[in-house]
């Protein structure tokens, strides 16, 4: 993979750099101090992995990332444990290390990035649900048919052409709608509670008033799909 | 107050003398500008860059292995991001050893 480092600390990048040079898949192409300088450079190179730091003067990693419109894999290196929530609402973010970062750590997060499915705007142009087979779904990313284990499924979420498809491990970009994938779960499982919401019931947290909390997420209720929820629970 | 060591540059190196020398020059060039930018900023009042530089800083002390000292910073950190100045001196005297650390390098 080749990879760019962008931390405006100069004692982190040699560190990352080490670190990279323990792995025989990665490649360093660039590091920089700033983030402007990297955005410079992503516009006339290809890079498939970004070491970035968050904090960094007039330009954190998160608005950089906001940038990019077809941002790559990217793990996040920091000081602060405190922004791995929000680093999570990123589907580019394949991993968050904390500073100091041990060898051991690092080298999970590379296994995590190598089979890290990106999900950018451009791969989605080509993703649709294709076929299920048992508890699997798969759908083509990027020319590839994507197996997703679909008990793992918690939340489906349409966005316009697209539907986000949330799970345990991964979040998947697919151009496809929330009916045609509807149709390619179990309905004893997976129930439509808002006409951009599909949520698996078994993962639910609790539900208040007209919304339901799943994993992270508070998802809202419509009207018309309530009393169909109510009816899948086991009230007491 | 807890002294500074190598343990986790030298696991990181690997046995790599070149690079644990290299790793350690740029600490030497970069801790110093680091704190002259975070007193800069602490003598102007300028508390929120305070706690930017401080933040930078613990990298620096947690690399040297300093756990305690890094705690301190991180609450040091805090306060000054509310203008609170309440532990500069404790956060300058890990300033201080790792300076004197450092020339013994």
């Amino acid at each position: 993979m080749n990879c760019i480092i962008i931390d405006d600390e100069a004692t982190a990048r040699a560190i990352i750099a080490q670190l990279c040079s323990n792995i025989p898949s990665l490649n360093i192409l660039e590091e920089f101090p700033n983030a402007i300088q990297a955005i410079k450079y992503l516009n006339q190179n290809e890079v498939d992995l970004i070491f970035l730091d968050i904090h960094m003067p007039d330009f954190t990693g998160f608005d950089f990332i906001q940038t990019l419109k077809n941002p790559p894999k990217i793990i996040l290196t920091t000081s602060d444990a405190q922004f791995a929530i929000e680093a999570f609402e990123y589907d580019c973010i394949v991993d968050y290390l904390v500073k100091p970062i041990a060898l051991p750590r690092f080298e999970k997060a590379i296994k995590k990035a190598e089979s890290f499915v990106s999900t950018t705007s451009a791969d989605a142009d080509n993703d649709k649900v294709e076929t299920t087979s048992g508890n699997d779904l798969y759908v083509n990313i990027d020319r590839r048919l994507i197996k997703i284990d679909i008990p793992s499924i918690y939340l489906i979420e349409a966005k316009g052409d697209y539907i986000h498809v949330k799970t345990e491990d991964k979040n998947y970009t697919v151009h496809s709608t929330l009916k045609k994938i509807e149709e390619k779960l179990p309905n004893d499982l997976f129930l439509k509670i808002h006409r951009s919401y599909v949520i698996n019931v078994q993962k639910i947290i609790d539900i208040e008033d007209n919304s339901v909390l799943i994993k992270k997420d508070v998802i809202p209720v419509s009207r018309s799909n309530r009393p169909e929820l109510m009816k899948r629970l086991n009230l007491l | 107050m807890e002294h500074p060591n190598l343990s986790y540059i030298n696991e990181l190196s690997g046995g790599d003398e070149a690079f644990k020398n290299k790793l350690i020059t740029i600490i030497k060039k970069e801790f110093p500008e680091e704190k002259d930018v975070y007193f800069k900023n602490f003598k102007a009042k300028n508390f929120k860059a305070s706690a930017e530089n401080v933040h930078k800083l613990k990298h620096k002390i947690s690399i040297l292995g300093l756990e305690e000292s890094y705690k301190i910073a991180e609450d040091f950190e805090d306060n000054l991001k509310e203008s609170n100045v309440s532990g500069y001196e404790t956060f300058n005297e890990i300033l201080q050893n790792i300076t004197d650390y450092l020339e013994t390098l």
